[in-house]
C-alpha cells in the first residue's frame, strides 16, 4: 500500500500551522512520514498540548502541604491523613457528546475513571456538570436523555457511584453542550503509580481492549470549532465498553498490588501516541514499539491508524524486565488482551516499527520541549459595557410574588434533579452518606472515621458578565458548598470550557476567569491539582458562556459531623449567617433571566477574606454540633434558598416562618430574589442558639435570627406565603415538565 | 460458619456484600471466583449484583455458564441457603433455579432509589422471623428488574408461598405507584419451592447500617445466621 505523501497542505489539514510544520521539519531534519505527521498533529493539538492555555494555567496555586501530585500527571493527588490520599480529576467530553450523546458521555466517564485508577486508586465516586441549550430547544430533550443514560450506562456498569453534579440550561449551549465528568479515588500512599517509562530494557506492555479504527483524531476534533458538517464527525466518537473497563480496573489494581511494574498510563486522547510519548518524556527515556504486536480488532490497519486510534479501555504499562509473566497471568485471568509491544530505550528517541520497517523516529524531548506555546492576544469585548448595563428600577414588578417564587423553584434551573440522579447508581460501594440533592455529597472512607465531601459548581451567567468575578465565585461557591456540609476544602480540579482561543475576546474571558479563580484559590488556600481546558466550544462562530467549572473536594475528619442543606426538625431556629453580605444585586440573577428574560448587569461582589472566615465558621459550627443544617444562598436568592431548605429533604416538606432580612424599603421582588455571595441559611436547635451566636462573633460573621421551622407554609413575613406542599410539588415535577420528559 | 460471595467478570456489588457480612454482621466471608467448581466448606452463598459480562446478552445469560454455577446448583439441591441479589437474581432465573424472567424496566430507564417491600413469607433462611406483612426499606438499582412469568406460574408462586417480597408504599399497600419497574404483581423477590434459594432485586447489602439510610437489609443476613445456627449439622 502506498502511503500518502506528506506536504505542507496535508500538514495544514492535520491542524498544524505553517510555523508549526516548520518546527516539525526542523526537529526531524527531513519530511515526516504520514505516521509522524499524525503523531505531531495530535501531540500538538490544543487538546493535548494546552498550547493556548499553558502560560495562563501557571497562575493557579498548585502546591500545598497536602498536595502529593499536582497538574501534569493523569490526575492530582491530595493527602487525607492516615496514610491515605484522594486522587481526582475532571475532564470534558463536550464535542463527542453533542454529536453522539450516549457514547460521548459514556466514554467521558470511562476516560476519567481510567485517569484515576491508572494512578493506583480505586475510584469511589463520580460527579458531572452538564450544560444544555434552552429546555425547549428541539434538540435539548434528546441530548439530556442521551447524556444522562450514557453516564448511567457506563458508571453503573463499572460500579462507581455517581453522587452529585449540576445540570443547567442556557441558549448559549444550544449548539454546543458541555459534559464535564469528575472521578475521585482513594489510594494508600505507597501504592501510588505514575505514568513513567524508566529503566532501559524494560518491556512496554499493551493491555485491555483491542485497537480498532474508532476515534481516530478525536483530540483534533476537540480542537476545532463546530459547523453544520459536525454530524459527519460521528465516526470520530468512540464507543464505550464499561464491562471491559471493569475488568481492566480490577486487573490493574491487582497488578498494582505487586511490584512488577514501573509505570502505567491509560490510552486516552491520542491513544497509543500520547501514552507512549508522555511516559517516555516523564522518564527521560526513549522506546521502540512494534505495532504488529498491538492486539487489533480490524484487519489492515495502517501504522497511522494504530498510533492515532482512540479505542477505549486500553492501558500502556512499563514493567520490570523478567516480570512479564506476572503481568500476563493477571490480565489473562481477567480475559483481557496483553501483549509486550516494545521496550524502553536510553537514547531519548521514540521509534515505531511496522512490518519490519521504521515508520516513526522522533526525538521525544524535542516533541515536548518545542511544542508550540502561544500567548494569544486578549481583548475585552466591545459589547461588554453594554452587557453590564442594568437599571433594576426599570424592571416591572411581578403581580404575584408567591407565584413567581413557585415558578423559579419549579423551573429548569432549580427544580429537583431526581429525574437525573435516579438513573445513576449513587449508592453502590455503600459509602454515600449524603445522597445527591444537598449542597455537597458526602462519602465515608471505610476503615476510618473520615468523610469526603464533593461539590461541582459554576454560574456561567456571572462568568459571561464578568469572567474575573465569575471565576472567583465558581471557586467560592464550590468551597462554600463543601463547607456547608461540614468539610474543609482541600483541593480542586477544574474544567475550563471556553470558545475559540484565537479570538481575542475569548482569550480575554479565559485570562480573566483564571485570574479570578487563582485569586480566590490563593485567598482561601486551595490548590488546583488537576484539570482540563476545553476550547473551541463554538458552533457557527457563536461561543458559549465562559464556563470554568470547579469540582471541590473537602475532608471531614469525622464523617459523623456532616450536615445537609435541608431543615429536619419542627421548632428549630432559622438564622442567616453573613447577613451583611445581602444586597440588592440583580445582575446575572436567575430572577432577571427567568422572569425578565435578560442576562445583564454585574455579578454580586465577593469578599474573599469574609468568605474564608465564613467557611471556617461553618466547619466549626458543624463539628461542635451547633447547627442542624446549612444551605448557601445562590441562584434565586434568599427566598429560593429558604424554599430549598424546606422542601429538598427526603421526608415530607417542612414549613417555616421567617422575617424579611432586607430593609423594609427594599422592593419586595428584589428582597426575595436578589443574589449575593457569602450568606448561608442555618437551622439549629433552640438550645444551641447562644453558643452559635458566640461562635459567629468569634469569626466576625454577622448573624440574624429569622424565624422557626414548622407549619404548613413557607412564609416570609410581609413578602410571600406559599404552602410547603405546593412548593414541593412544583419543585419535584419541574425538571421533567420543563423538558417534556416522562416523570 | 462461612459465606461464599461469588465473583463473576462484571460483578460489582461483591465488595458491598462482603462488607455487610464480614464487618456488618461479623460472619466469615470469602470471595469465590466464577471458575471454581466447588463450594465445599461454605454454609451459604451470596450471588451479588453487577453487570456480569456487561449484560450485553440477557442479564445473567452468560454467567449461568460459569463453572461455579454447577456448584451452586448442587449446593441448592442439598438445601443450602442461596441468595441472589439484583444481577444475582437474574443469574438464578437464567440458570433455572428460580422461575420467570426479567424484562427492562417499564420506564426504560435505570432506577436507583429506596423502595419499600412487604414481606410475604418467613419460610426462607433469609426471612426467618420476618413476619408476613413486615415493611422493609431497601434500595433498588437496576435496569432490568421488571419480573415476568406467565399467569399460571405467578399464581403457583403465590399459592406455594414463594413470593417473598412485593413492592409497596411506606404503609405497606401494594400499589401500582410503588412499583419501580413494572414487575408482575409487584414482585420484588421470590424463592424456590424448597425455600432455600431466594432471588430479589432490592439490595439488602446496601442498607445494613443506619448510616446508609436504613438498616433493614441487615435483618436478612441476621436471619440467615440464625437459621444456620439452628440447622442440624
Amino acid at each position: 500500500m502506498k502511503e500518502k505523501p506528506v506536504t505542507p497542505e496535508l500538514a495544514r489539514e492535520h491542524g498544524l500551522s505553517p510555523a508549526e510544520y516548520g518546527t516539525v521539519l526542523g526537529i526531524l531534519g527531513r519530511t515526516p512520514s504520514l505516521t509522524e505527521l499524525g503523531i505531531f498533529s495530535v501531540m500538538w493539538s490544543e487538546h493535548c498540548s494546552y498550547k493556548s492555555s499553558r502560560i495562563h494555567l501557571k497562575k493557579f496555586p498548585t502546591k500545598g502541604p497536602r498536595v502529593l501530585q499536582g497538574p501534569g500527571e493523569n490526575a492530582g493527588i491530595v493527602d487525607i491523613g492516615g496514610g491515605l490520599a484522594v486522587v481526582f480529576k475532571m475532564e470534558s467530553h463536550n464535542h463527542p457528546s453533542f454529536i453522539e450523546p450516549y457514547q460521548g458521555a459514556a466514554t467521558g466517564v470511562g476516560g476519567i475513571l481510567r485517569d484515576v485508577f491508572t494512578m493506583g486508586a480505586r475510584p469511589i465516586a463520580s460527579l458531572n456538570s452538564l450544560r444544555f441549550g434552552r429546555p425547549d430547544h428541539p434538540r435539548t430533550r434528546y441530548l439530556v436523555s442521551g447524556v444522562v443514560s450514557g453516564i448511567a450506562g457506563y458508571g453503573n456498569c463499572i460500579g462507581v457511584p455517581t453522587v452529585g453534579g449540576e445540570v443547567s440550561f442556557d441558549e448559549s449551549y444550544d449548539g454546543n453542550i458541555l459534559v464535564n465528568v469528575f472521578t475521585l479515588g482513594v489510594v494508600r500512599h505507597e501504592r501510588i503509580w505514575r505514568g513513567t517509562a524508566a529503566g532501559v530494557g524494560n518491556p512496554v506492555i499493551y493491555v485491555g481492549s483491542k485497537t480498532g479504527r474508532d476515534g481516530i483524531h478525536g483530540a483534533t476534533m476537540a480542537s476545532g470549532e463546530f459547523d453544520e458538517k459536525s454530524e459527519e464527525k460521528r465516526p470520530t466518537v468512540q464507543v464505550g465498553d464499561p464491562f471491559t473497563e471493569k475488568l481492566l480496573l480490577e486487573a490493574c489494581l491487582e497488578l498494582m498490588r505487586t511490584d512488577a511494574i514501573v509505570g502505567i498510563q491509560d490510552m486516552g486522547a491520542a491513544g497509543l501516541t500520547s501514552s507512549s510519548f508522555e511516559m517516555a518524556s516523564r522518564g527521560g527515556t526513549g522506546f521502540l514499539m512494534d505495532l504488529d504486536r498491538v492486539p487489533q480488532r480490524e484487519e489492515g490497519m495502517t501504522p497511522y491508524e494504530l498510533m492515532l486510534s482512540e479505542s477505549q479501555e486500553r492501558m500502556l504499562i512499563v514493567a520490570k524486565k523478567g516480570r512479564e509473566g506476572e503481568v500476563r497471568e493477571i490480565f489473562e485471568k481477567w480475559d483481557l488482551d496483553v501483549s509486550v509491544i516494545g521496550e524502553v530505550t536510553g537514547d531519548g528517541i521514540g521509534r515505531v516499527r511496522w512490518r519490519g520497517k521504521m515508520v516513526a523516529e522522533i526525538p521525544i524531548a524535542a516533541l515536548t520541549d518545542q511544542a508550540p506555546v502561544y500567548d494569544r492576544p486578549a481583548e475585552r469585548p466591545g459589547g461588554q459595557d453594554a452587557l453590564q448595563r442594568l437599571d433594576p428600577a426599570g424592571l416591572p414588578a411581578p403581580s404575584d410574588l408567591g407565584e413567581t417564587w413557585v415558578r423559579l423553584v419549579g423551573g429548569p434551573e432549580l427544580s429537583d434533579r431526581k429525574w437525573v440522579y435516579r438513573q445513576y447508581d449513587h449508592m453502590i460501594r455503600t459509602n454515600t452518606l449524603i445522597l445527591p440533592g444537598s449542597d455537597a455529597a458526602v462519602l465515608r472512607i471505610k476503615g476510618t472515621r473520615k468523610g469526603i465531601a464533593l461539590s461541582v459548581d459554576c454560574n456561567s451567567r456571572y462568568c459571561c458578565l464578568d469572567p474575573f468575578v465569575g471565576g472567583m465565585i465558581a471557586v467560592c461557591e464550590a468551597a462554600r458548598n463543601v463547607a456547608c456540609s461540614g468539610a474543609e476544602p482541600i483541593g480542586l480540579s477544574d474544567c475550563l470550557n471556553f470558545g475559540n482561543p484565537e479570538k481575542p475576546e475569548v482569550m480575554w474571558q479565559f485570562r480573566s476567569a483564571i485570574d479570578g479563580m487563582a485569586k480566590a484559590c490563593d485567598a482561601i488556600g486551595l490548590p488546583v491539582v488537576s484539570g482540563n481546558v476545553s476550547f473551541y466550544n463554538e458552533t457557527m462562530g457563536k461561543g458559549i458562556h465562559p464556563t470554568p467549572v470547579v469540582a471541590m473536594v473537602g475532608l471531614l475528619e469525622d464523617a459523623s459531623k456532616r450536615r445537609v442543606q435541608w431543615f429536619s426538625t419542627d421548632g428549630d431556629l432559622i438564622l442567616l449567617a453573613g447577613e451583611d453580605r445581602l444586597g440588592v444585586n440583580m445582575g446575572g440573577s436567575l430572577y432577571l433571566k427567568e422572569v425578565h428574560g435578560r442576562v445583564a448587569g454585574i455579578p454580586p461582589p465577593v469578599d474573599l477574606a469574609h468568605e474564608k472566615r465564613l467557611q471556617e465558621f461553618l466547619r466549626e459550627a458543624a463539628s461542635a454540633d451547633l447547627v442542624s443544617s446549612a444551605h448557601d444562598l445562590a441562584e434565586g436568592g434568599f427566598a429560593c434558598a429558604l424554599a430549598e431548605a424546606c422542601i429538598s429533604g427526603p421526608g415530607s416538606a417542612m414549613g417555616a416562618r421567617v422575617l424579611n432580612p432586607f430593609p423594609e424599603a427594599t422592593r419586595p421582588d428584589f428582597a426575595m430574589f436578589s443574589e449575593c455571595q457569602g450568606a448561608v441559611l442555618l437551622s439549629c436547635a433552640p438550645a444551641n442558639r447562644d453558643p452559635l451566636l458566640d461562635l459567629a462573633r468569634r469569626f466576625r460573621i454577622t448573624m440574624k435570627e429569622l424565624g422557626v421551622v414548622g407549619g404548613e407554609h413557607v412564609d416570609i413575613e410581609g413578602l410571600a406565603r406559599v404552602g410547603a406542599a405546593e412548593l414541593r410539588t412544583a419543585w419535584s415535577e419541574g425538571f421533567a415538565a420543563a423538558l417534556g420528559l416522562e416523570g | 460458619m462461612k459465606t461464599a460471595v461469588l465473583v463473576f467478570p462484571g460483578s460489582n456489588c461483591d465488595h458491598d456484600a462482603y462488607h455487610a457480612l464480614k464487618h456488618g454482621i461479623g460472619v466469615d466471608a470469602d470471595f469465590v471466583w466464577h471458575r471454581r467448581s466447588s463450594l465445599d466448606g461454605f454454609d451459604a452463598v451470596v450471588i451479588p449484583g453487577g453487570f456480569t459480562y456487561g449484560d450485553y446478552l440477557r442479564s445473567g445469560a452468560m454467567a449461568k455458564l460459569s463453572p461455579v454455577m454447577g456448584a451452586v446448583r448442587r449446593f441448592a439441591e442439598g438445601g443450602g441457603p442461596v441468595i441472589g441479589i439484583c444481577n444475582g437474581f437474574q443469574i438464578l432465573l437464567e440458570a433455572g433455579l428460580l422461575p420467570g424472567a426479567m424484562l427492562v424496566n417499564d420506564s426504560l430507564r435505570f432506577v436507583c432509589d429506596f423502595v419499600h417491600l412487604r414481606a410475604g413469607t418467613d419460610r426462607t433462611p433469609f426471612t426467618r422471623g420476618i413476619q408476613e406483612g413486615t415493611i422493609l426499606k431497601i434500595p433498588v438499582a437496576h435496569y432490568q428488574g421488571n419480573y415476568y412469568a406467565d399467569e399460571r406460574t405467578l399464581s403457583s408462586l403465590e399459592e406455594r408461598g414463594q413470593v417473598v417480597f412485593r413492592y409497596c408504599d411506606p404503609e405497606g399497600n401494594v400499589t401500582r405507584e410503588s412499583n419501580p419497574n413494572g414487575s408482575a404483581r409487584n414482585i420484588a423477590g421470590i424463592c424456590n419451592e424448597g425455600g432455600n434459594v431466594l432471588g430479589m432485586m432490592p439490595h439488602p447489602e446496601r442498607c445494613s447500617e443506619e448510616v446508609l439510610g436504613s438498616a433493614d437489609g441487615r435483618r436478612l443476613f441476621d436471619a440467615m445466621v440464625a437459621w444456620l445456627g439452628e440447622r442440624p449439622a
